[in-house]
């Protein structure tokens, strides 16, 4: 098991944080969200990989057969559910930002501050 | 009667797809009778669950797959009263703002009612999991109600800043939460908390320390500690409010007892050597926590903005109870969890009432307008002085378990602070109170800054209807520290939520928990020096209110210029929140990372 895919986790983890504090677009700023949201499938896949682990169905397989984690993979699943829900909300918000202020950057949004 | 435990998620969220998917079918009054007939129905039967695990503590299986050979396979619900309690009082809150909502929203669109029932099933789900990804998801579903909620007059730029704010950085503390499950998965092969905390025992490593870093302090943001709250008092400032409602009395407090479960279920047994070092952390985010709430709160002239740093003040006392990481701590912090909530629900509803009758909620703006309205300064200024907890009023209580706490672990400093800073933010909202209804003071801005009203959203408003669920959520929170037997029963709940021995025996082998003693229904006394800060801190927030009214004058004004710097911290712009939150993140982590071993 190599250590590179928890590298590229965190290294996604990071560029999209970095995306997300200095983006001047609400769009950008929602995308970025996706991207620290990837790491975490990243770090969950690479968690449940097992070398040379087969797909996780057991129907016809002997017994014994080396197979990856399912358990992480339907976490995957589910994360990648939440955040479609919230990214989709962001976005929708955003429509309604360009609706208001006729713009979507996020520092001319700033009404109520202080 | 384990069998309740599941209803007090599925019902509403039943009702909730019902509500929404028969949007087309049903005239909007039957909606809305279902969605208040749901809303009575989880609070009685949260009450009957909490009456029912008052004795001992049950865990209940879904689909019946219980543990096999020690190891949990299944998905739980640890129910005990302190749990079983915050449903209730979740769902009361939610029912209240409902019944609310009948004067105050009655035109608006109709996911609201689909939207308030997710949000209770939602919460009622994440404080009795005992799984850690099903806390996960129970979190999202509640926060991603609570972004639609906030974000529900979207015909205004406030809302839509507010409610983009909330959702960006409650969904990065989400992903937080998630990266810090998943190394703990990979540690220990596990979700369920029971079994982490049995495999993770006496094991404490690197790792543990990061993962509890991302779990605590994704708890933290949701929960708006310090430096995580940035988002809430844009959120808060901006959503209807009965909506503000269930958020600064029940929703923000989900983080607190994430925390607390997580500690005593899992990070308890790595780190059992160096409990305090866990805490002392912890403590230290309270405390500064409360005080810049209670500072921030004196600095706002928007009704709601302040109630917003109110919450924050007491949502860091209440860290600050169980960051002593005892009963008696833990104790104050639910039984001020309950009162908090009714206070606080009816100033966020009394604010809706002045926004409805006055079309504003600006300290300034209204100085003097509502001088007419004697029942709701009379609930206002009440609510206000229960939050203070002037003796045996209100949070008087939580505070009194809280100060026996901290003076049982020698750190009677800890009592002072948590005491001022709930007169910081009493102070300000007597300030304003005295403004709107005695017509007190001056109008003059200064440091308040300029008006950031929102056009009022209330049509065919009701009075009569939201004083009353304003001055019954109002009662409820001041009569709680009067209640009989209510201090020995939290003791004791909270004596059985730490044990970790127990929890695990009854979780992994399903031993049942030990039962506890009958408890006498008596008034719990205070300690001498309860008595004294209480009675100081009375005479301090009129004080404070009275100065705050005058504005500073002269050289004292010198004062406010870091005030003012503090203020401009909080820049209303969702990027800067982002940094502050990965400052935090890395602050915290690297404290424990040095400090623990």
């Amino acid at each position: 098991m190599s250590v590179l895919p928890y590298v590229s986790a965190a290294w996604i983890c990071a560029v999209g944080l970095y995306g997300a504090i200095t983006s001047r677009n609400l769009i950008h700023l929602a995308l970025c969200l996706t991207v620290v949201q990837s790491s975490t499938y990243v770090l969950l896949l690479a968690i449940g990989y097992v070398n040379r682990g087969g797909a996780p169905i057991f129907k016809g397989v002997k017994l014994g057969t080396r197979a990856v984690d399912p358990v992480v993979q339907s976490l995957t699943l589910t994360d990648i559910v939440v955040s479609v829900t919230v990214v989709a909300l962001i976005l929708a918000l955003a429509l309604d930002a360009h609706k208001d202020a006729g713009s979507v950057d996020p520092d001319t949004l700033a009404d109520v501050k202080g | 009667m384990s069998w309740l435990a599941p209803l007090l998620v599925v019902l509403p969220l039943l009702t909730a797809a019902v509500v929404a998917g028969g949007d087309h079918l049903m005239p909007s009054f039957v909606q809305r009778a279902l969605g208040l007939g749901c809303g009575v129905a989880v609070t009685v039967l949260a009450a009957l669950l909490m009456w029912r695990v008052e004795a001992h503590g049950i865990v209940y299986w879904f689909g019946g797959w219980g543990p096999r050979n020690g190891f949990a396979i299944g998905i739980d619900f640890n129910i005990e009263p302190l749990g079983a309690g915050m449903c209730v009082v979740i769902a009361a809150v939610v029912t209240v703002a409902l019944a609310y909502s009948e004067g105050y929203v009655k035109g608006a669109g109709r996911p609201y009612h689909a939207l308030m029932l997710l949000a209770l099933g939602a919460m009622c789900g994440f404080a009795l999991s005992g799984d850690i990804f099903n806390m996960f998801v129970w979190l999202e579903l509640a926060s991603t109600a609570g972004y639609a909620l906030t974000g529900f007059s979207v015909r205004q730029l406030g809302p839509v800043q507010g409610a983009i704010n909330f959702a960006i950085v409650n969904a990065l503390a989400g992903y937080v939460f998630a990266t810090g499950l998943a190394l703990l998965y990979g540690r220990t092969g596990t979700l369920n908390l029971a079994q982490m905390g049995a495999t993770l025992a006496g094991r404490p490593s690197g790792l543990v320390i990061v993962a509890m870093t991302l779990v605590f302090t994704a708890l933290l943001t949701k929960g708006a500690c310090v430096p995580f709250h940035f988002w809430a008092a844009d959120a808060y400032a901006v959503a209807p409010a009965p909506v503000c409602a269930m958020f600064g009395a029940v929703m923000t407090d989900l983080g607190l007892i994430g925390v607390a479960r997580l500690y005593w279920l899992v990070f308890q047994a790595p780190f059992a050597g160096d409990a305090r070092t866990v805490g002392d952390l912890l403590l230290a985010i309270g405390l500064a926590t409360a005080l810049l709430g209670g500072v921030m709160a004196l600095l706002q002239r928007h009704l709601r903005r302040m109630l917003a740093y109110s919450v924050i003040c007491h949502i860091g006392i209440m860290l600050t109870g169980i960051a002593l990481l005892g009963s008696k701590g833990l104790a104050g912090t639910a039984v001020m969890f309950v009162s908090h909530a009714g206070l606080v629900a009816a100033l966020f509803l009394a604010t809706g009432i002045l926004m409805a009758k006055y079309g504003s909620i600006d300290e300034l703006t209204l100085h003097g307008r509502a001088r007419s309205e004697r029942l709701l300064a009379t609930v206002w200024f009440a609510a206000a002085l229960g939050l203070v907890g002037v003796p045996y009023v209100g949070v008087y209580l939580g505070h009194a378990l809280i100060d026996d706490g901290a003076a049982a672990l020698g750190r009677h400093w800890v009592q002072p602070i948590t005491w001022l800073a709930g007169v910081l933010a009493g102070a300000a909202l007597l300030r304003a109170g005295a403004r709107i209804f005695f017509g007190l003071g001056g109008t003059r801005a200064g440091l308040l800054g300029p008006n950031i009203d929102q056009q009022p959203f209330d049509r065919d408003v009701s009075h009569p209807l939201l004083l009353g669920c304003a001055a019954l959520a109002a009662a409820l929170g001041l009569s709680i520290s009067l209640l009989p037997g209510i201090a020995q029963r939290a003791e004791s709940a909270a004596d059985s939520f730490q044990n970790r021995a127990a929890w695990t025996a009854s979780i992994l082998h399903g031993r049942p928990q030990p039962t506890r003693p009958q408890l006498p229904y008596a008034i719990a006394g205070s300690s001498r020096e309860t008595i004294i800060y209480s009675a100081a801190a009375f005479v301090l927030v009129l004080a404070v209110a009275g100065v705050s009214l005058r504005g500073l004058r002269g050289r004292a004004q010198r004062l406010l210029e870091p005030a003012e710097a503090l203020k401009a911290l909080h820049s209303g712009v969702a990027g800067d929140y982002i940094l502050w939150l990965t400052i935090g993140i890395a602050t915290y982590g690297s404290i424990w990372a040095f400090t623990l071993r």
